[in-house]
């Protein structure tokens, strides 16, 4: 290892080991249902982050993510019922699993430009979740799998709350995959998957695979969604069909917009807007008294004034239009009041 | 055998449908370079309109109409505000933009008429023919379906082939800057272009409605199975997204009677990849270059 990787592994443990202490105070703190929406947040997290390495780092637009999900998740539940492993291996199995469907769409999706890989993951997303129905006695139908909720360990005292156990083990995957994409993000690989998302003939002749990057990053992303499937499972306690519907893809797209399209930190936000929205659309509306139909949809009709709004108004997302506007009042007030001209992006 | 025929046949009336669904995805990625994501939503919105005029008891075929008419001016309205703005952007901000369009009507949808799936009536009777003391799979509402999607391909030909306005939306999409100096209004062009395709999908909608019933997301897979068309037609000619849709209706048709209905979607998802990994460019499509 060289001296430059082992300071970003460094730095990257130090975050994840403050956040991770951050939440351990917060999760002692709060109620059992906020503890709920934190274990959400993060295996919205671990999905949304997944999306923006394949999205934004490559350049690879994926509507399928909610059906790898229910891989992650179906695969949790049916290894879980099987074996009696720790959670951990049960939800790495369930993480590999999900990473070699990931392979086989990945590898399609090779061969497909933009339009053609959003098209054809828009068919997984649809087609997916009936196979629950077509094998309802090995899926369950529409009515799923249940998942036995994780005990927290006898250590921890008699009364110690499931809800805040399971936020613990969301979290302590969110920080996991955290670490392990932010490290990859720096390394040779994240260099790789810029370079092909911004220009392919330029990569390729830099000596970079293409298509060998292109599965990587629909790999390495699947394998989250997985992940995220799985916790989704630990903490809502079932795998069913009707939580991985298109909306649940689109959602979670939502969110990489949201956080800006390729940073791990605006990843954060994506996941905390995807969980905190419904639930303000719920309150606004109760608070409004809006009929139950248009409180069913506010939030998705949200997603799509969001998917809309940010391309056309910022093109960056919310994390790159802060970061921009902060840009420019520094170089406003480093240029003094001198006149400014207007640059073109 | 009796089976095989009725799955045919069934397939045939089906890929009239997806035919059209296709025709509507291929007509704007010819114009504009863009593939309507929103599609799914705009043909759900206008057999939502389509629905609560007959529904309020007026006849069925103004109720077809209306459909027909909302479609023209919804595509037109939605390239005019949203999506003229995303042409010529890289291919993400229009797929992300018409993405977000499709699941803004949805919602749009869910708050005016509820998530509950509502019937549709078909123009006609959806009873079998009676041809030897058995019903076979095609009614007279199939063959409605198919007379009128060969009347519509018909219709798009002549526009394209022998009008004014057809030469000059031909000439937008091959050339624009050219056509742009030739005086045509390029602009006006991709608009009538995405009215004209809208109008197509809001046939396939009411077409297929009264097999997958009326709600928000229950034209979902209308849209997957009208990309695989286009995909197998090349996704640039109409007279391929037709076959393509005709190639798809049967397929499926199959997949659906032997391997059960819920099948079909990843049947098609089979379809597209394998139509992409071998003949990326379509069935019908000669050698062509990348421009680097």
């Amino acid at each position: 290892m060289t001296g430059v990787a082992r300071v970003t592994l460094a730095r990257n443990l130090a975050i994840a080991a403050a956040a991770g202490v951050g939440l351990w105070v917060l999760t002692s703190t709060v109620s059992a249902y906020a503890n709920v929406q934190i274990a959400t947040m993060a295996y919205y997290f671990v999905a949304v982050a997944g999306l923006t390495v394949l999205t934004g780092q490559n350049g690879q637009v994926s509507l399928g993510h909610g059906a790898l999900m229910a891989v992650g998740a179906y695969a949790t539940a049916k290894i879980g019922e099987a074996v009696t492993w720790p959670l951990a291996a049960v939800l790495a199995a369930a993480a590999l699993l999900t990473a070699i469907a990931g392979l086989l769409v990945g590898a399609a999706a090779a061969r497909l430009r933009g339009p053609y890989l959003a098209g054809a993951t828009l068919a997984l997303a649809v087609g997916l979740p009936a196979l629950a129905t077509r094998f309802s006695d090995f899926l369950g139908a529409s009515n799923g799998l249940t998942v036995a909720p994780p005990i927290p360990p006898a250590s921890l005292g008699a009364t110690f709350p499931l809800e805040r156990w399971q936020a613990w083990i969301a979290c302590a995957g969110a920080l996991i995959a955290y670490v392990l994409l932010a490290n990859l993000m720096r390394s040779g690989y994240g260099r790789a998957f810029r370079a092909v998302r911004d220009d392919e003939i330029a990569a390729q002749l830099a000596g970079y695979h293409v298509a060998r990057t292109q599965v990587v990053a629909f790999v390495v992303s699947a394998a989250c969604a997985g992940l995220a499937g799985g916790l989704l499972a630990v903490v809502t306690s079932v795998a069913a069909p009707g939580a991985f519907t298109l909306t649940l893809s689109v959602a979670l797209l939502t969110g990489v917009i949201l956080g800006g399209l390729g940073s791990l930190a605006g990843a954060v936000w994506g996941a905390a807007a995807l969980v905190l929205l419904p639930s303000w659309s719920d309150d606004l509306s109760g608070a409004l008294s809006l009929s139950s139909n248009v409180q069913a949809n506010l939030a998705l009709a949200f997603y799509g004034l969001v998917l809309i709004a940010v391309i056309l108004v910022a093109p960056h997302g919310l994390q790159g239009a802060l970061g921009k506007a902060i840009g420019r009042m520094w170089d406003q007030r480093r240029r003094g009041r001198a006149p400014r001209k207007e640059e073109e992006e | 055998m009796q089976r095989f025929v009725d799955l045919t046949l069934n397939g045939i009336a089906n890929g009239a449908i997806y035919a059209a669904a296709a025709l509507s995805l291929v007509l704007i990625w010819r114009a504009t370079r863009i593939l309507n994501f929103a599609q799914a939503g705009m043909l759900m919105f206008t057999t939502f309109i389509a629905w609560t005029v007959i529904d309020h008891g007026v006849s069925y075929w103004l109720g077809f109409l209306v459909a027909l008419a909302s479609g023209l001016a919804m595509g037109a309205l939605v390239e005019r505000t949203i999506v003229r703005r995303v042409e010529g952007a890289p291919p993400l901000n229009a797929i992300i933009v018409t993405l977000g369009i499709l699941v803004l009507l949805q919602a749009l949808a869910g708050m005016l008429w509820g998530s509950t799936p509502r019937s549709f009536p078909p123009a006609f009777s959806i009873r079998g023919y009676e041809i030897g003391g058995h019903a076979v799979l095609f009614s007279r509402f199939d063959l409605f379906t198919v007379l009128v999607v060969a009347a519509v391909m018909a219709g798009l030909v002549a526009l394209f082939s022998w009008t004014s306005l057809g030469l000059r939306m031909r000439a937008s999409a091959f050339e624009p800057e050219v056509a742009r100096l030739l005086g045509v209004r390029v602009g006006d062009m991709f608009t009538v272009g995405w009215a004209l395709a809208s109008l197509v999908g809001s046939l396939a909608g009411v077409l297929v409605a009264p097999s997958v019933f009326v709600s928000p997301n229950s034209f979902d897979a209308i849209l997957v199975f009208g990309f695989t068309a286009a995909v197998i037609g090349g996704l640039d000619s109409p007279s391929g997204a037709i076959v393509g849709g005709g190639l798809l209706g049967l397929a499926l048709s199959y997949v659906s009677g032997y391997a059960g209905s819920e099948t079909v979607t990843l049947g098609a998802l089979a379809i597209l990849v394998a139509t992409l990994m071998v003949r990326p460019a379509g069935l019908f499509a000669g050698p062509r270059e990348r421009r680097v």
